[in-house]
């Protein structure tokens, strides 16, 4: 799924290795990585989060401007997610427009928040039609290891959870920052977890190389309620119904799992 | 849940009416006619409700930029274009982020379906055009790119159809709608490989329980199996022999093998022909 290239002979090793219910580096299959995770660590942005995953590093920044909203919601503010594939990240990542991979994290991290619908958007409208916050939740790979859905997904809910916006008084129709700041109310804390599958066995947070080897993946994002709020398969095979049932429970266990680590390593 | 509440929840799903008065296991209405592109090597032309939807096919043939074909394998492209027109109020022709994800999508829901081994450093193209789009574009776009590869005479293992399915006013229902997608509560997309039995495409956002998720799926599922049926008649009207066809036709038939099998043969056996 990437230029990564693994050789044979390693190749061979990893599918045998899962096979035998373990992991390269020592890990049971539904095993994640040591996570580590530092939340308002930057000034300049109203959030910010950095987690690191074994050698997977991430840092999500939480920004809120002012803006005008969309012509289809003017009563609702914005939220939107953007990622960026740094070319410090890997040695097969250059700069340039981001590669089909940052599209899709974007694209599935924004889902997995705005379709559990995080925040009620129109909360976050100041002159219905005029003025909106819009709150931008950009991801920034640094180091890529694998796995960096549900390393951003988690990273954007504890830089979300710990974010404070600039208020604002509106007097005759015109904005006055008060100086004061909110936090952000969050919903729900939806957090991805994509079951990678080797041959006929399911693994979680993959590494680069496990993830070059695997045959597809499944992410699933679950709120604390256990409600599904986005699915993506990817990967040139087909999941049977039993298979994504199996999926949606290992989601489950491992989601809530993840969201306590979020809370706890602050 | 008790027994009794069950009972009645399912008396107002039976009664309740959506948008365009279909059932909620209801498809909507679904025509695929193939070879609409004479230049292609192999088209389709959809319409699944108001969407209307165009797939050609190129190739195999050889990659360009060739840093792009892989040696050991042949790559499937695939570009989801929307028509500026397709949307109101007109949207821009450039690509944006969700085409490309659709594209990149519609390849893994597609390729499972292909023998890529067969075409090292060559690619096959599928471009669709989403002339008029009324939700679930990218399922419609799947069935015709399906129809697309099979008219361009490619081997396939399955055919891929695709149906979605979501929520919309506590219900789940199939096959949403341009409206009932925007106001609904949740949108599960699926490609499904009847023959295989696999999921080849599976998205969801909105929000709902795991059961609703697998009840959606299984919906989604049988939708899929309602669109292969469709899928296999566009075909069969322009390569197969229909079953029902008099012997006078049978006997016409350049290969008389070809008519002692089922249909679904016949369709393979013109595809080889190709």
């Amino acid at each position: 799924m990437s230029n990564n290239i693994v050789s044979r002979l390693k190749r061979k090793k990893i599918q045998e290795v899962v096979a035998a219910g373990k992991r390269m580096d020592g890990r049971s299959l539904l095993e994640f990585r040591e996570m580590t995770l530092k939340t308002n660590f930057l000034k300049k942005s109203e959030g910010s989060s950095e987690l690191k995953l074994g050698k997977t590093h991430v840092i999500v920044g939480v920004t809120a401007k002012i803006g005008t909203p969309f012509e289809d919601t003017p009563d609702k503010g914005v939220l939107m997610c953007g990622a960026e594939y740094t070319p410090l990240a890997h040695v097969t990542w250059e700069p340039g427009p981001p590669p089909l991979g940052a599209i899709e994290l974007a694209r599935v991290v924004d889902r997995g928040l705005r379709s559990a619908e995080i925040l009620d958007m129109k909360d976050y409208c100041l002159i219905e039609g005029k003025n909106v916050y819009i709150i931008s939740v950009d991801l920034y790979v640094l180091n890529w290891d694998g796995n960096l859905i549900d390393a951003c997904g988690a990273a954007a809910i504890a830089a979300l959870r710990d974010a404070k916006i600039p208020t604002y008084k509106v007097t005759k129709g015109e904005l006055k920052a008060t100086g004061r700041s909110k936090k952000l109310k969050l919903r729900v804390e939806p957090i991805p977890i994509t079951i990678t599958k080797i041959n006929e066995h399911f693994i979680l947070d993959a590494t680069a190389d496990e993830e070059e080897v695997a045959d597809g993946r499944l992410t699933i994002t679950m709120d604390e309620k256990n409600n599904v709020t986005t699915m993506q398969k990817r990967g040139s095979i087909g999941f049977t119904l039993d298979e994504i049932k199996k999926c949606i429970n290992i989601a489950t266990e491992k989601a809530a799992e993840i969201r306590a680590l979020t809370v706890a390593s602050k | 849940m008790s027994k009794t509440k069950t009972k009645r929840k399912r008396k107002t799903s039976k009664k309740m009416v959506r948008i365009d008065g279909r059932k909620i296991d209801e498809i909507r209405s679904t025509t695929i006619e193939t070879g609409i592109i004479p230049n292609a090597d192999g088209s389709a032309y959809i319409e699944m409700g108001d969407n209307k939807i165009i797939a050609a096919v190129y190739g195999p043939r050889e990659m360009h930029p060739k840093r792009l074909s892989k040696p050991h394998m042949g790559v499937l492209r695939v570009r989801y274009h929307m028509a500026p027109f397709s949307v109101s109020p007109r949207r821009s022709p450039a690509p944006s982020r969700r085409d490309k994800e659709i594209g990149m999508i519609m390849v893994d829901s597609l390729s499972p379906a292909l023998f890529l081994e067969r075409y090292p450093r060559s690619v096959i193209d599928v471009y669709v055009e989403i002339i008029q789009a009324d939700g679930g574009t990218r399922c419609a776009a799947v069935n015709a790119a399906a129809v697309a590869l099979v008219d361009a005479g490619i081997p396939m293992k399955d055919l891929v159809a695709a149906c979605a399915a979501g929520k919309m006013k506590g219900e789940i229902v199939l096959d949403l709608g341009d409206k009932e997608d925007k106001e609904g509560e949740a949108d599960v997309p699926l490609a499904y490989m009847p023959k295989l039995d696999q999921v080849t495409l599976l998205q969801m956002d909105g929000i709902l329980t795991t059961d609703e998720t697998v009840k959606a799926i299984e919906m989604a599922i049988e939708g899929s199996k309602q669109v292969y049926e469709i899928q296999r008649e566009a075909l069969k009207k322009k390569y197969g022999m229909a079953e029902e066809e008099s012997e006078e036709k049978v006997e016409e038939a350049e290969e008389e093998k070809a008519t002692e099998e089922a249909p679904e043969d016949v369709l393979e056996e013109k595809e080889e022909e190709k």
